[in-house]
């Protein structure tokens, strides 16, 4: 068999973007001596094919025929003054390559067939560099460790991985005659992540069956019981101390998240933490399903990767809710270091802030992109906490039909695969995701990372969404965390099953039976299919080239039995497997910390200071980013995330229309704010509830049908202080759902967002909530932006503005935390909510905006620079509470539940009547002239700068 | 007035189909989505429509370059049906990845003679000489990444059935390889004389400019070309996009529009004006209109 290699090349007069962007990545590794960087496609093809064939390919394939030049064989390095170093990037072997597999189909359209396709990329650096430097630009700037090879210079390129057939070995792990050291041993030896109390119950269990476990039968179990699977932190009993005081919940979740839901037991809630995603109504057809999950080891070893199998793993969650949702939506909400960061400051095994952040937007980039599924609402949140456990939170909403919100899989339904094939790639992710990181992990758990092909996906949601409409499958559900494992297992908790193992498709050769069973290769789905459906439901994926496999059927004996080749490899107890974790008790400890208010000398005005939060980076524009996101594919966009006369203001919440036939929408938001739980979880958790709603409220989303998700992450749990502070914020999340009436619907956590150095030091992440948000939009066409609208109009504030700089941006800024967190006012809060939503409804309000990230100033910034129209203000009309005299208090004070909205004059007499008894009052007007204003008490302006000023400043900081 | 029938391309990838048909209906065509199995299975499966359109997304992942593996796919089993839709009087339309699919099949601009000559007579050979010696491209946008925002289009041309001559529209791009170049500046040439520039990327008042008004970094701004007969169209931005009032960015800015720079109408719909069509409606009402008057 002939290996042809191809290189190719852009043509001379066409620009090489690739190579220049890598040679500015150069540039910012302080690297000065590469002048020049070529960047070469490489295409290796094992075939027999002849030279006439292999001339075809390369004009008529491979390269473009007005831009690129293709070389066949291996191009010599460049003549000429400068030094040229080669670089070339293979995929380690098992790495999906989805470039390869086209090109497979490619060919054999051209009517010939190939043996094996491989691709790379070259580079041909220019110019004096040393040695080390070339081992900094591959490592750094090239090339991933984790799923990827370099070969410098003119090496020949990795042996094609052709892997050996695997031969059945059954390996038993005995575990009845272990004492306790042992068994945490074992644990530890295998990475099962499994204490040693969970080793006992494991051990006992087997005691009464009188054998020793195989390796699946542990591996089952350890991910089952997982942290990432199971969440025994939050459901565990804790005793807690809260400023000395105790208090006891029995299941901490059920009592304080959940114990909201369900005492709301709101009507339009369908199906609520049961399920892939929480579900509610949308209208008398449909529901809505809304998951957010978290990706965050995975992208902080692999960005890229890591980022774009996090959305892709979420879009399978409402894929694999009740029968099915169709993808509407995603947001995405990361939390990362400062991007500024000297590279001598960052510790060994961890990633630059910045590539984390380059990576991670391409990965959700790329992978949402070619989902077809618009990206529409997100965060960014910056502290060097998330230095080594950056936070990448993903979300996806969708839509389906209200009759089919539940599964019901019934005994001797089929088990069938769809999609992708079962590799290497993501073993032990979900154990490894209850785990800390430490420097070593780069290499240890390089094989939990991984690989994404949205285009897998695609078709495989093309099909699927066809097999639903047909009712040809009974229950569905993805295979994530835990693989077939724990697909197979949850849809046959109560039911039973047996799995063929050696029937799962595989990528390649050679992975064991307990391999594939725990595989996290992406893009797989389970279905659950009558016997008599089987026909037409292959006929639907055969037809559009999508993979389906029966692996085995459902039975009715509640036991969980594996084969390969006829030999029984597992036989485990479904009662066991999903009720045997023991029930944990913690402790948790809450004592307020002793905080003072700092004493910031009072300045004549404040110019300098609002410019300065408008450049940071939790405040500044992230168009850069949001413009990478498609968010209008679907033709759905109603409220964009960039907004205002130019489409760059920062809306507060995106509003989409899912269905062509309806004027109905959904609203969707988020809220966070990490900084105020170094003062108290507790005012952070609902800061980040009120923020999320008001976003709602400003866009035009219903004030009674709010439905919350939350995603908690935090540090290690098993320090009492740090559950202390997790329970702190979970009494939030009760409290705030109650007075709200806006029931969390789902929910995930992610803990042991710890990161140990190589100098012993550990690095934890601040305690995060992001509390994501959704409501319903009875007509679209009465949405409301928060852009400024018309010279003349009026500006009222509602809600009061209190001496709760705690935390804020402005403190930010002078190096201080402050101790006045913004608090919530249970009652005033969803009233203010309830009352602007009327307002907006009524058509009475033509631009509302929230005060949020640096209170008042900003968001007048924002309105006048979204609108192109400038704002005069008076602090006078301000509703404050006591305490408040200083003027850079009322500025920036961060205080919850206010917003500023834009009137018609004529409206004047219907808005005051509307909002009487809440604290309300005008602040101003819109002007022609683009200037934003703001005087204080006594006449004098405290703020004044024109709108290019002060845009410039929030956009500056991103412009990348 | 006979039934106007149109077909929406399904295949790996794409994913603006449901937005593109719903286009198609709300201009009155009957529309039916079909994954190109079907139509390889069946060449004649192509016959009894008369609009043919291949919409937006990611083609095959866009792997090797956009649009390239289903313009390799097309060439080789669709070219004589598809050559005969055209030849046939019919309209084709590309947008966003299909456009780059047209292109990289060498259905537009359409001009390569190469070895096109009347004596070849298999399409697929024809088809793959037309590529061989392509003139023109779409290649990387010269910010080396995928950009979505709304830009405006002015037409070029008044031969290209598609288009209203005259009217500017606005429309998003949302897209990481829409850089049309050519070989050199006489191909450059040629498309302008003969006719085959239907848009360019313009500001709001009409004029050329450099990035954002022209997103990608294409020569002389161009946003779309038709081939020689007018009849088939490929753009870069969505018109898709933009089929109701509410998809217009600065909808809620309402009688604000008036004075955004566009010289016709306003749509002050909820202001009580007569609402102006949706800019991108006039691409597939000007199709379903012709195929009325020609069918």
């Amino acid at each position: 068999m002939r290996q042809w290699r191809f290189e190719v090349f852009n043509r001379e007069g066409f620009s090489d973007v690739h190579g220049g962007s890598v040679l500015e990545d150069i540039r910012e590794l302080g690297i000065s001596s590469v002048e020049a960087v070529q960047s070469a496609k490489v295409f290796l093809i094992e075939a027999e094919f002849d030279e006439d064939f292999a001339g075809r390919l390369g004009k008529e394939l491979l390269a473009d025929p007005v831009c690129e030049e293709y070389y066949i064989g291996r191009s010599a390095a460049p003549a000429g003054l400068a030094k040229a170093t080669l670089i070339e990037v293979h995929l380690k072997s098992g790495v999906t390559d989805p470039v390869a597999e086209s090109v497979t189909a490619a060919i054999s359209d051209m009517g010939m067939a190939v043996n094996n396709v491989r691709t790379a990329r070259k580079y041909i650096l220019l110019g004096d560099i040393s040695q080390s430097q070339t081992e900094t630009i591959a490592r750094k700037i090239l090339a991933n460790d984790c799923t990827e090879d370099c070969v410098i210079g003119n090496e020949a390129e990795p042996p094609s991985p052709h892997l050996k057939p695997y031969e059945l070995k059954i390996v038993r792990l005995p575990l009845r005659n272990l004492n306790e050291d042992e068994l945490t041993a074992l644990s530890k030896e295998k990475d099962l992540f499994l204490n040693a109390v969970e080793m006992q119950a494991i051990q006992k269990y087997y005691a009464e069956l009188g054998r020793e476990p195989t390796d699946i039968e542990l591996e089952s179990i350890a991910q089952t019981w997982s942290e990432h699977c199971v969440h025994k932190t939050l459901k565990s009993s804790v005793d807690m101390s809260i400023d000395g005081e105790q208090v006891h919940f029995d299941n901490l979740l059920k009592e304080t998240v959940f114990k909201a839901t369900k005492q709301l037991n709101k009507n339009w809630c369908i199906s609520v933490f049961s399920d892939n995603a929480g579900v509610v109504e949308f209208d008398e057809d449909s529901a809505i399903c809304f998951k957010v999950e978290t990706h965050n080891r995975p992208s902080a070893l692999d960005p890229y990767g890591g980022a774009a199998t996090g959305i892709g793993g979420v879009i399978r969650d409402p894929m694999g809710t009740g029968m099915g949702a169709r993808p509407v939506a995603n947001t995405d909400i990361f939390c990362f270091g400062e991007p500024d960061k000297k590279l001598e400051d960052i510790p060994k095994g961890v990633l630059h802030p910045r590539r984390v952040m380059k990576g991670v937007v391409s990965g959700v980039r790329d992978y949402g992109n070619r989902m077809g599924i618009p990206t529409v609402n997100g965060a960014i949140y910056f502290d060097d906490r998330y230095l080594a456990n950056p936070l990448v939170f993903c979300g996806n909403i969708g839509l389906m039909d209200k009759d089919k919100c539940f599964k019901n899989p019934q005994s001797s339904n089929l088990i069938i695969v769809v999609g992708g094939r079962t590799g290497r790639d993501g073993i032990h992710g979900a154990t490894f995701s209850s785990g800390q990181i430490t420097h070593e992990y780069e290499t240890i758990f390089s094989h939990a990372v991984q690989i994404g092909n949205a285009i897998t996906e695609k078709k495989m949601l093309d099909v699927l969404l066809q097999a639903n409409d047909a009712n040809l499958y009974e229950a569905i559900t993805d295979c994530g965390a835990g693989g077939l494992s724990s697909a197979v297992g949850e849809m046959g908790a109560e039911l039973g099953a047996e799995v063929d193992l050696e029937k799962v498709p595989l990528k390649y050769a050679g992975l064991n039976y307990t391999e594939i069973w725990i595989s996290e290769a992406q893009e797989r789905m389970v279905i659950a299919v009558r016997p008599e459906n089987l026909k037409a439901i292959k006929k639907i994926f055969d037809d559009e080239n999508v993979e389906s496999t029966v692996i085995g059927k459902f039975t009715d004996d509640k036991k969980l039995i594996l084969r390969y080749n006829g030999q029984e490899v597992a036989n485990l107890d479904m009662d066991f497997l999903h009720n045997g974790v023991p029930k944990y008790s913690r402790k948790a400890h809450w004592k307020s910390p002793e905080l003072a208010e700092p004493n910031i000398p009072e300045k004549d005005d404040y110019n300098d200071q609002l410019l300065q939060i408008l450049s940071s980076y939790n405040v500044a524009s992230k168009e850069w980013v949001i413009r990478q996101y498609d968010h209008e594919v679907q033709g759905n966009s109603v409220v964009k995330p960039l907004t205002g006369v130019n489409n760059d203001g920062p809306s507060d919440a995106a509003v989409i229309k899912p269905k062509f036939n309806s004027d109905k929408g959904i609203a969707i938001s988020c809220g966070m704010n990490p900084l105020y739980g170094d003062i108290d979880p507790y005012w952070m958790a609902l800061a980040g509830i009120d923020e999320a709603i008001r976003n709602l409220i400003c866009v035009g989303g219903r004030a009674d049908r709010i439905a919350l998700l939350d995603n908690f992450c935090w540090g290690d749990c098993t320090k009492p202080e740090t559950l202390g502070t997790l329970a702190r914020a979970a009494q939030a999340c009760y409290d705030g759902a109650i007075a709200f009436e806006a029931p969390f619907i789902s929910g995930k956590d992610s803990l042991n967002n710890e990161f140990t150095c190589d100098d012993g030091t550990t690095i934890a992440i601040c305690a995060t909530l992001l509390i994501s948000a959704m409501s319903i939009v009875d007509d679209i066409n009465k949405s409301v932006t928060m852009d400024a609208k018309k010279a003349a109009n009026l500006l009222f504030i509602v809600g009061e503005t209190k001496n709760e700089l705690g935390g804020s941006h402005y403190y930010k800024i002078h190096g201080r935390l402050g101790a006045n967190v913004p608090k919530v006012n249970l009652e005033t809060a969803p009233e203010i909510a309830k009352r602007i939503s009327t307002a907006i409804a009524d058509g009475l309000i033509v631009s509302c905006h929230d005060c949020s990230e640096g209170g008042l100033a900003v968001a007048l910034a924002e309105m006048a620079f979204a609108g192109g129209v400038g704002i005069e203000a008076d602090l006078r009309g301000l509703p404050k509470g006591n305490d408040c005299s200083r003027i850079d208090t009322q500025l920036f004070s961060e205080s919850n539940s206010r917003y500023i909205v834009e009137i018609e004059p004529e409206n004047y007499d219907a808005f005051a009547s509307l909002c009487l008894n809440l604290p309300f009052g005008q602040i101003g007007k819109v002007t022609e002239e683009k200037i934003l204003s703001i005087k204080a008490q006594d006449g004098k302006a405290v703020i004044e700068l024109d709108l290019d000023t002060l845009k410039q400043a929030w956009q500056k900081t991103f412009n990348w | 007035m006979a039934q106007v029938k149109a077909i929406v391309l399904r295949a790996a990838g794409i994913n603006c189909d449901m937005e593109t048909r719903y286009a198609l209906e709300l201009a009155g065509a009957e529309v039916q989505s079909v994954h190109i199995n079907r139509i390889i299975e069946d060449k004649a499966a192509l016959e009894k429509f008369q609009i043919m359109v291949f919409p937006g997304g990611f083609s095959y992942g866009d792997d090797v370059a956009a649009g390239k593996i289903l313009a390799n796919q097309i060439i080789h089993h669709l070219s004589e049906p598809l050559q005969k839709f055209i030849d046939d009087g019919k309209l084709v339309l590309g947008i966003c990845n299909g456009f780059q699919v047209l292109v990289k099949a060498g259905i537009l601009p359409g001009d390569s003679k190469g070895l096109a000559t009347e004596a070849t007579e298999n399409t697929e050979k024809r088809q793959l000489s037309k590529i061989s010696n392509q003139s023109v491209t779409i290649t990387c946008n010269d910010s080396g990444k995928f950009e979505d925002r709304w830009i405006y289009l002015a037409p070029q041309t008044k031969k290209c059935v598609f288009i209203e001559p005259g009217r500017q529209i606005y429309l998003p791009i949302a897209h990481g390889e829409g850089k049309i170049v050519t070989k050199d500046t006489a191909s450059m040439e040629k498309l302008k004389a003969d006719e085959h520039v239907a848009f360019k990327y313009v500001n709001e008042n009409g004029e050329e400019g450099g990035y954002p008004v022209n997103p990608n970094g294409s020569v002389d701004s161009i946003a779309g070309l038709t081939d020689t007969t007018g009849r088939v169209l490929g753009l870069m931005p969505h018109p898709e996009r933009h089929v109701r009032l509410t998809q217009h960015p600065h909808w809620s800015r309402h009688e604000l529009l008036r004075t955004c720079g566009r010289a016709s109408a306003p749509h002050g719909g909820a202001m009580g004006h007569e609402p102006r069509t949706a800019d991108g409606r006039t691409i597939f009402d000007n199709a379903v209109k012709y195929i009325q008057k020609n069918f």
